[in-house]
């Protein structure tokens, strides 16, 4: 039976605040499932702590709410253990580029076949508006005593750098073109990183809706220029096209580039993709050949109640 | 004929081939049908600082070191320095000759603090700071000296075989010191030579030429030393016998028991078990296809802790093996896997802390903190082996507890077992029964995860199986999984979770909870690797008409108070007996049991207790004159 949209919602009472851009992600996620038909019980949503960390609990799949920052752990664990499931990790930027980000940088060392979607608020919106990872030096937003003394991190360029091998940024009120963009990743072989920029409503009043939208750009004929623009629609090719290491270091540094851009002209959609890492799975398959069919989720460890384990040839190693 | 009880020490600069030679005459001696209990010692550093090995030779079950030395072998300064006193009077030390002459300044190695307890015994006995100093003092108290020039050694035999390379080969020094130490006791040559070749089966040049440089020097002992009183020409061997090292009895008993993924984060003294693991990754398997253990080296422990549990949510045995400072880092993880009844072990091989402490050293440290790691209430089991061949068999266990009970298990070990080389029976994987308590196979519609059930454990589906949803939370949630702050909910959950350390004093067999060694006016109460020494302090005493009583308290949380009480209720004298300074053991005894505790034996020097040193607290209080707090300060 085909699977609809509404059948990926849960009924559990959605506490985000009126206007919160993450109700645009939560609903792109849903259409991507129903979009690919994945079973739910074979997808898992694991999130972190913060606003964006409550998500796994308004989709209906198997979802997982981890801790601050470790996200990316469980969800590597799930996907090494089952090879089958359709894994998602979510959190904010704090959780992922602050207190998360070593273990950001180390994921994409191991390109492990799954998504990771970043909701890019600039603010920790659940402490009350502190400032995170990704907000600018200098600026300062409503809540905080004083203007914001860290530089800021690039999400695109530190996962690029890390070795993640799907790179894209999407934005949270273009539902239909972030539903796309998380297709992508999820059908992507390997590690695929998304940055979606998510306007705070109540805590971030410099990067808001209207900001991105332009509304102060606005020329003397009324004419809105959105800060927001499209890379495939300006012929930006992101894909490494054969394992080279020219062809490689070319993509990368475009992407790392592209990734810079900010103020009146922000790019969104893909940066970077490079099918020719081997996800982390094939490198354990290298080394253990029936892993992907005897992965160890599946694995039999009994018979009749005790070890079916054979480790006789180690103990003869040992015997004296 | 008296029984055979013989200490060989060797010792060297790490990374000149200490442990090698060690292996080698352990491996001779247990092939001999003797009993082997070893243990090295080692400093935090990769080459150049003092390291040693001390091998307890016996043809009973011995369970530990003795301060007595019988044997020393020694081809570098530092090692005479440090040891000379502890050889025994009519036991020996071999030595490079060309050493006699090196001062104790001229080995840079040796730190001040002993430095300067070194010179002041060798002034007040009027000799120089030198090797032929210490050896002097060696020689009045009735040890032989057996001096030979290693250098020269290499150079006949460099000639002799026609091999100019051998001149200089000053890594063969360790075979010749073991060479040398089998010549003098007579060990039979043929079993020197198996183990030299067994050892470099895989390369045969390397076999040769330890082989040859083994028959040169073992000959050169027989021809030119004196007669030594003391001789180990093999006794009867039990079949069946393995020669095991620490890490080996957790690691095999992962294989057994289906643990299928280990994420881990190197540290000393764990790292060694994940290593043997991933050596070893893929598994053989009785009527099945090919089974493997994925073996992950992840950026941090913390990271570990996180893929170990995102393993065991797919149904997956995952276990992660750290020593304090990692687990330290994993806390906030199994608070968790607590209140989301997940299944986990983690081995915790202890070391001397706190912070980075004494990293290659022994300590029983971490067991309060292993109760407590955590905020908040949650139920856990912590859960303690006494030695090698204990730890197989308990790592099987712990799974069970941890599939049946639903809780994180934390399964302690320490640097004295890591670094312990033992003979013991071959382990048996028909003694490990598998139960993974109420993990589902088939998710009937309308499951929750955390539904409220008689015994407190809920039905455990697992990610990806069919109609098998459920959600998990570091929050509060309820029966599904969700987030609730609802406050008679809370209770109800917080209550359910907690009646879990009920339901485990209740179901984890006595035996398994605590090993009685018998009962008497004194009786010992401890945990963890104290056991073996402590074993044969009791056996010395028992041969001199003493009868001291011990429990051996394995599961430690929750506390088996009734049980321990119990046992203990015709008990005059309580004497607690563990690795570290605040007697964390006896706090939680006094805890449970509201009985106070008349003595305590400790060490927290970073070396493991010798049952020598509890023999000797043992009789002081025996005859009432020991202090209620006995520190032990064997080894150097």
């Amino acid at each position: 039976m085909a699977l609809k949209l509404a059948d990926y919602k849960t009924d559990v009472h959605n506490d985000w605040c009126p206007g919160c851009g993450d109700f645009g992600i939560v609903n792109a996620i849903q259409m991507a499932l129903a979009d690919m038909g994945i079973q739910r019980d074979k997808a898992v949503m694991f999130s972190g702590i913060g606003c964006s960390g409550k998500t796994s609990h308004f989709i209906n799949t198997y979802g997982i709410h981890t801790l601050h920052g470790r996200v990316l752990t469980f969800a590597q664990g799930a996907k090494i253990t089952n090879p089958e499931l359709t894994v998602v990790a979510i959190g904010g930027d704090g959780d992922g580029l602050g207190i998360g980000a070593g273990h950001f940088v180390a994921a994409g060392r191991r390109n492990v076949d799954m998504t990771y979607i970043i909701f890019d608020n600039g603010v920790y919106g659940l402490t009350k508006g502190q400032a995170s990872p990704t907000l600018k030096l200098g600026e300062q937003t409503k809540s905080l005593p004083s203007p914001n003394t860290n530089y800021n991190v690039n999400p695109i360029g530190l996962a690029v750098a890390s070795g993640f091998t799907f790179v894209a940024r999407g934005y949270s009120y273009d539902i239909k073109h972030l539903k796309d963009l998380i297709v992508q990743a999820v059908n992507h072989k390997g590690l695929s990183f998304l940055d979606v920029l998510q306007p705070c409503p109540t805590y971030n009043d410099i990067n808001t809706r209207d900001w991105y939208a332009g509304v102060d750009l606005m020329d003397e004929a009324q004419k809105r220029h959105s800060r927001i623009y499209k890379l495939e629609e300006t012929g930006f090719d992101p894909v490494v096209h054969y394992a080279d290491e020219v062809e490689i270091n070319e993509k990368l540094s475009q992407s790392l580039i592209k990734s810079l851009e900010w103020g009146n002209k922000i790019p969104i959609g893909v940066f970077y993709k490079n099918d020719t890492i081997s996800p982390y799975i094939t490198r354990l398959q290298d080394k253990i050949p029936n892993y992907m069919e005897n992965p160890p989720s599946k694995q039999n460890i009994s018979k009749n109640g005790h070890s079916n384990t054979d480790i006789s040839k180690i103990l003869d190693s040992l015997e004296v | 004929m008296s029984a055979v009880d013989f200490t060989w020490l060797i010792g060297g600069p790490q990374g000149s081939g200490v442990e090698s030679g060690a292996n080698i005459f352990s491996r001779v001696c247990a092939e001999m049908g003797y009993q082997v209990f070893g243990k090295r010692e080692f400093y935090s550093n990769i080459k150049g600082d003092h390291s040693y090995f001390t091998l307890r030779i016996a043809d009973h079950k011995i369970h530990s070191n003795v301060n007595d030395v019988t044997l020393m072998v020694s081809f570098d300064a530092e090692t005479i320095f440090r040891h000379f006193e502890e050889v025994i009077s009519g036991g020996g030390i071999i030595y490079d000759s060309d050493l006699e002459k090196t001062k104790t300044d001229d080995v840079h190695t040796l730190d001040s603090p002993f430095k300067e307890r070194l010179h002041k015994e060798l002034e007040s006995k009027n000799k120089p700071f030198t090797i032929a100093g210490v050896l002097e003092i060696a020689k009045e108290k009735g040890v032989t000296l057996f001096p030979v020039s290693f250098k020269s050694i290499l150079a006949t035999l460099a000639e002799e075989t026609e091999n100019p390379r051998l001149r200089g080969l000053v890594r063969m020094f360790n075979v010749i010191g073991v060479s040398l130490s089998l010549g003098l006791v007579k060990m039979p040559p043929d079993s020197l030579q198996k183990t030299i070749g067994a050892i470099f089966a895989k390369k045969q040049t390397i076999a040769e030429l330890n082989q040859q440089t083994a028959t040169y020097s073992y000959n050169y002992a027989t021809a030119k030393f004196e007669n030594f009183g003391h001789l180990l020409i093999g006794t009867k061997k039990e079949t069946g016998t393995l020669l095991v090292q620490g890490h080996q009895g957790t690691a095999l008993g992962k294989m057994a028991c289906g643990c299928r993924f280990q994420p881990y984060y190197p540290i000393t003294p764990a790292s060694d078990e994940s290593v043997f693991l991933e050596s070893n990754e893929i598994l053989e398997i009785i009527d099945d296809r090919p089974g493997s253990t994925a073996v992950i080296q992840t950026e941090d422990e913390i990271c570990a802790m996180g893929m170990a549990i995102g393993g065991s949510l797919t149904g997956t045995r995952s276990a992660t093996c750290t020593s304090g400072p990692g687990f330290a880092l994993m806390t906030e993880m199994i608070g968790w896997a607590g209140i989301n009844e997940v299944p986990i072990v983690i081995t915790n091989y202890q070391r001397s802390g706190p912070s980075t402490g004494l990293p290659t050293r022994h300590g029983q440290d971490d067991l309060l903190f292993s109760v407590y790691a955590g905020h908040g209430d949650f139920p856990k089991i912590v859960y303690a082996s006494g030695d090698i061949e204990e730890s197989f068999y308990d790592t099987g266990n712990c799974f069970n507890y941890a599939d049946i009970f639903q809780v994180p298990v934390i399964h302690l070990m320490d640097k004295f077992l890591a670094s312990s080389v033992i003979t013991c029976k071959r382990f048996d994987t028909q003694r490990i029964p598998i139960n993974r308590g109420k993990l589902l196979e088939t998710v009937d519609d309308g499951y929750r995860r955390f539904e409220f059930t008689d015994d407190g454990v809920s039905p455990r589906s697992r990610l990806g199986i069919d109609n098998g949803i459920f959600w998990s939370t570091g929050d509060e949630s309820d029966e599904t999984g969700h987030i609730t702050e609802d406050p008679v909910l809370r209770v109800k959950m917080m209550d359910k979770r907690m009646s879990r350390l009920d339901l485990i004093l209740k179901n984890i067999p006595e035996e398994e909870q605590v090993l009685s060694f018998g009962t008497a006016d004194h009786t010992i109460i401890s945990w963890g690797s104290a056991k073996g020494p402590i074993l044969d302090a009791i056996d010395m005493l028992k041969k001199e008409g003493i009868s001291i009583g011990f429990i051996q308290v394995k599961l430690l949380h929750p506390f088996p108070t009734d049980y321990v009480k119990s046992l203990l209720k015709d008990t005059k004298t309580i004497i607690d007996i563990e690795a570290n300074h605040s007697a964390q053991f006896g706090k939680l005894f006094n805890q449970n049991i509201q009985r106070d505790i008349d003595y305590f034996i400790l060490k927290y020097s970073g070396r493991a207790m010798t049952s020598t040193e509890i023999y000797d607290s043992l009789k002081k209080i025996i005859e009432n004159k020991a202090d209620k707090r006995e520190v032990l300060m064997h080894g150097a």
